[in-house]
């Protein structure tokens, strides 16, 4: 965005939350994306939610693959560990760090070649295997730093700025998470932060695997006409289905809601979703009435965004493996080791 | 049988039966060889199986040996046929002298038996049909009523195999009567039509000890959960396989929380070999201890993994059990021929850990060891077994644990040392080794957080693309691995009984057969000094052993010499002093073939006295 890094300086009214934490402590290294990136208007939406949400950046692991948006989690939570991993791997990553440690909040963030060509496999599988993890594909549907090819996700018919016009059929990662049982499915656009913030909010207050899929625009390679990533397209054909207030149980609730116009959703940790309807119809408690929501919807050409399925009540990977509460990694010796006696029992029905 | 003596040999002889896969032959012979052994006899079993479910031929050579040789004969001295597919190659391979054992229900013709071999038939199928009258039971008493008349042809004590059966079915009392029965079948039968005992017999002895019966898979898997394992992530491939399903069931065993019953341990089925390698990285950079097993094809997988493993330093353990390669090779087959592919995993300048265990004993050792290596060093380490090992049951030496023993974690700063201004620098040589130290992710609210990659950075994790960082970083990873040479396990040597300038190096599986041809060499005039290599870098004794002499047969199952290339490669040593024995054809290497072909080449040297033994 910039090269030019911001001054350290803090201004003594900075808001703090209440952990005593400004919005800079949330902050992380000066981007090196181009100026106007969809991706760094997401990097300020998990910054604001993080703060908001009063996590301790130190609690957060942030993994990523490769590519523009693999490059981020750099750029924000610069007090959280993070891992810049291979090409489409990072949900095989993340997936052994839950493993390891079960008290860390995981964030994925990934693009669209990194999960929807090289690493389809692992996205599938980190969403049916119920990871408990934020997965953040930060859209954009092309591949920026190889210079604007196609990626898998680019419409049918959009046109790349060279003025080729793509073949084959997009690949819709929210409704293959939809399909492979994740928990909590959004769509949303990094224009629109009103939406975002909220959303990746209610994804880290959310147990099991939470996927939110940000059309991103690619300010250089694909922010043209005929493109339908560009940032002028998806403000014209956004189809919010709802819209989403955080709230925690600390919160007070003033908001006063007209009948049915309101859906309140209790997630597992006590945090709840206010989710005000857009659509009157959308349901989003219901999986198959969502994909066939999305289905209709594209066919016409709209961007179905919004908190589209959430199932507050789902299991995460733990829970099926009936792993220990204390986290893997601070078990010591003694839990771990049978030790000689042990050993001596075994040598003896090995005779 | 014509003027061919028949062999005589107590306690030393090969048995092999030819079955077919999934008759549930396994178990029989199984239970047979460990007859042998509670007569404190020692038996080394293989199976040499196919990639199969069910019909295809499969063997299970058993090798009885007084003396307590382990490693593969070659040859077989009787023969239980009980596959009509193979016949003809079984009778064919029967020793001259040897014995022929085969279901004689169905009379063949005369040709296609041997006129120099002892033929023993006995019509099984004729008499299960008789007694039993379900045909699963026909088929699985069958295989119990031939291990009843082999015991009466080998001279062996009734009571044994018969206290055996009630061991194994301890609880299941329905089943011991009705094996003990069938297993009366085949005794009676066999003492009353055919003289026993035959020339091959077992006798008691105490040559098994305090020996425990294990196969390799089983005890890397208990040296995960002793060396503290706690996440697994792996892809099902043979032969490795069981190396998760054993760390599962002891896991179950010991690291079930006696409270709540609860899991001190997660071990995921990966949906590849990508996936595994990946999850147990992810473990490892969080702090746990995690690993996966995997072979050849698996290896090729993980290939860009191991370099991300390497360079950001990131502490994996992978047990590769080899199987026989290119490609899908011999999936069912052993080799040693993933040396190169482990050793240099990944493109750019990578170099990972090797370690080679001989047997199941040090498949636990080396297996609860590699834990403590890889997070010493923050690096993959490779536990190099093959199929020979990893899935054929063998006498072992009896585990040790040492309770005083604690993990060595290695270089993890801690919140307290952050706390204290110890300088942390993810990528920085403090300490002189090339081994820097790394933070657990949580460990401080606003020191030690840090950015792993897999491009270059500077000392402290910062992305840089600058030259002087990029050389630092190598260099340092260069010295790191000479500090590796003084920690992985050293080199064993035997000396031979006179000075000698040949001298051979080995490794994993061909340990027993080469520790057999050195007293088979001996015997016969031929000295050789060898050493056993255990690790990889290798220790400084290796290259010096090089050195003491003026030819090395470096003896492998591959087909390239690839711990010959590492050799000359990581040693700088002469190519022309090292002389390959290579055995590739996908069974375990021989005494017979070691000594043979040392032998022979001594005598191309006009070294004397040798008297030629031809290999097999």
């Amino acid at each position: 965005m910039t090269y030019l890094a911001k001054p350290k300086l803090l201004r003594a009214d900075a808001p703090k939350n209440t952990l005593g934490y400004t919005r800079r402590d949330y902050e992380g290294a000066i981007s090196t994306l181009c100026a106007g990136c969809g991706h760094d208007s997401i990097s300020a939406a998990v910054v604001q939610a993080c703060f908001d949400l009063d996590i301790e950046p130190h609690k957060v692991a942030k993994l990523s693959g490769i590519g523009c948006s693999s490059k981020t989690p750099d750029y924000f939570l610069g007090a959280s560990h993070g891992f810049n991993t291979t090409h489409g791997r990072m949900p095989s990553v993340l997936t052994g760090a839950a493993l390891a440690n079960r008290d860390l909040i995981y964030m994925g963030v990934s693009g669209d070649g990194d999960s929807a060509s090289i690493g389809i496999g692992q996205f599938a599988h980190a969403m049916r295997r119920g990871v408990n993890m934020t997965y953040i594909v930060e859209n954009n549907g092309v591949y920026g730093l190889t210079k604007g090819q196609f990626s898998a996700t680019a419409d049918k018919g959009s046109k790349s700025k060279r003025g080729v016009v793509n073949n084959d059929t997009p690949i819709d990662l929210v409704a293959l998470a939809l399909q492979l049982g994740a928990s909590y499915v959004a769509r949303s656009f990094s224009g629109d932060k009103e939406q975002l913030i909220p959303l990746i909010k209610g994804a880290l207050r959310h147990r099991g695997p939470a996927f939110i899929d940000v059309v991103s625009p690619c300010v250089t390679f694909n922010n043209h006409a005929g493109s339908t990533k560009s940032y002028d397209y998806v403000r014209e054909h956004n189809d919010a289905v709802n819209r989403l207030d955080v709230i925690l149980p600390r919160d007070q609730i003033n908001t006063t809601y007209a009948p049915g116009e309101l859906r309140r959703i209790v997630q597992h940790d006590g945090s709840i979703l206010h989710l005000r309807k857009l659509d009157t119809d959308y349901d989003p408690s219901d999986r198959v009435g969502a994909m066939n929501h999305l289905q209709e919807r594209h066919a016409l050409g709209e961007i179905v965004t919004g908190l589209l399925y959430v199932d507050s009540s789902a299991e995460e990977l733990h829970r099926h493996l009936n792993t220990v509460e204390k986290p893997l990694n601070q078990l010591g010796d003694a839990y771990l080791c049978p030790g000689s006696k042990a050993l001596e029992a075994l040598n003896a029905a090995l005779r | 049988m014509s003027a061919t003596q028949a062999i005589q040999s107590t306690n030393d002889f090969v048995i092999k039966f030819a079955n077919v896969n999934g008759s549930g032959s396994a178990s029989a012979n199984e239970l047979f060889a460990r007859a042998i052994m509670r007569m404190g006899v020692p038996v080394a079993p293989r199976n040499i199986f196919p990639s199969n479910i069910q019909g295809m031929p499969t063997w299970y050579e058993m090798r009885v040996s007084g003396a307590g040789w382990l490693g593969r004969r070659g040859g077989c001295d009787l023969m239980v046929a009980m596959n009509p597919q193979t016949w003809d190659r079984d009778i064919a391979e029967i020793e001259a002298g040897g014995y022929l054992f085969y279901d004689s229900t169905k009379s063949l013709p005369r040709s296609r038996f041997r006129e120099d071999i002892t033929v023993l038939g006995i019509p099984l199928t004729e008499i299960c049909n008789r007694e039993y009258s379900d045909p699963r039971q026909r088929q699985l008493f069958k295989n119990i009523m031939y291990v009843g008349a082999l015991t009466a042809l080998l001279g062996m004590d009734f009571a044994v195999v018969e206290k055996l059966i009630a061991d194994q079915y301890r609880g299941k009392d329905k089943l011991i009567g009705a094996n003990v029965n069938a297993l009366k079948l085949g005794y009676d039968h066999a003492q009353a039509h055919l003289s026993c005992p035959i020339g091959l017999r077992v006798e008691r002895s105490n040559g098994v000890g305090d020996k425990i019966f294990i196969n390799g898979n089983d005890a890397c898997g208990l040296g995960a959960v002793y060396g503290g394992a706690t996440v697994a992530a792996w892809y099902p491939i043979t032969p490795s396989t069981s190396v998760i399903e054993s760390f599962g069931n002891y896991c179950r065993k010991y690291r079930t929380d006696p409270d709540n019953g609860m899991a001190r341990y997660a071990i995921v089925q990966a949906e590849d070999e990508l996936a595994s390698i990946g999850m147990v990285i992810g473990a490892a950079w969080n702090g746990s201890r995690a690993f996966t097993a995997t072979s050849g094809p698996g290896i090729s997988l993980m290939q860009e993994f191991f370099g991300l493993a390497y360079f950001a330093e990131v502490p994996v353990v992978v047990f590769d059990v080899q199987r026989g390669g290119p490609s899908t090779g011999m999936p069912t087959r052993t080799q040693q021929s993933d040396l190169i592919s482990c050793a240099y995993a990944s493109h750019g300048d990578t170099k990972h850990v090797l370690l080679f265990p001989e047997d199941p004993y040090e498949c636990f050792t080396l297996g609860a060891q590699a834990f403590d290596l890889a997070e010493r060093l923050q690096t993959p380490v490779f536990v190099m077994l093959d199929l020979d090992i990893g899935m054929n049951d063998r006498l072992s030496r009896p585990f040790e644990w040492d309770d005083q023993r604690r993990y060595d974690r290695g270089k993890v700063m801690s919140a307290e040392q952050l706390d204290a201004g110890k300088t942390f620098g993810r990528y920085l040589d403090v300490d002189g080794d090339g081994i820097p130290w790394r933070t657990i992710p949580g460990t401080h609210p606003t020191k030690g957080a840090f950015f792993s990659r897999g491009t270059t950075r500077n000392a402290y994790a910062k992305y840089s693309e600058a030259g002087t960082d990029y050389v630092y970083n190598m260099e340092r990873l260069r010295h790191k691995f000479e500090t590796a040479k003084k920690l992985v396990p050293a080199p064993v040597v035997q000396r031979a009984s006179q000075p000698s300038r040949f001298g051979a190096i080995y490794y994993g599986s061909t340990s027993p057969a080469m520790a057999e041809a050195f007293t088979l060499l001996e015997a016969q005039g031929v000295h050789v000094n060898i050493m056993r290599v255990r690790g990889f870098p290798f220790a400084d004794e290796v290259i010096e052993f090089i050195d003491e002499h003026d030819h090395v047969f470096v003896v492998e199952q591959n087909e390239s010499g690839q711990l010959r290339m590492l050799l000359i490669n990581e040693g700088e040593v002469d190519p022309k002093r090292l002389i390959r024995v290579l055995h590739y054809d996908g069974t375990p290497i021989t005494a017979r073939f070691i000594s043979g072909r040392i032998a022979d080449a001594l005598s191309a040297h006009k070294v004397t006295p040798i008297r030629k033994q031809v290999a097999s």
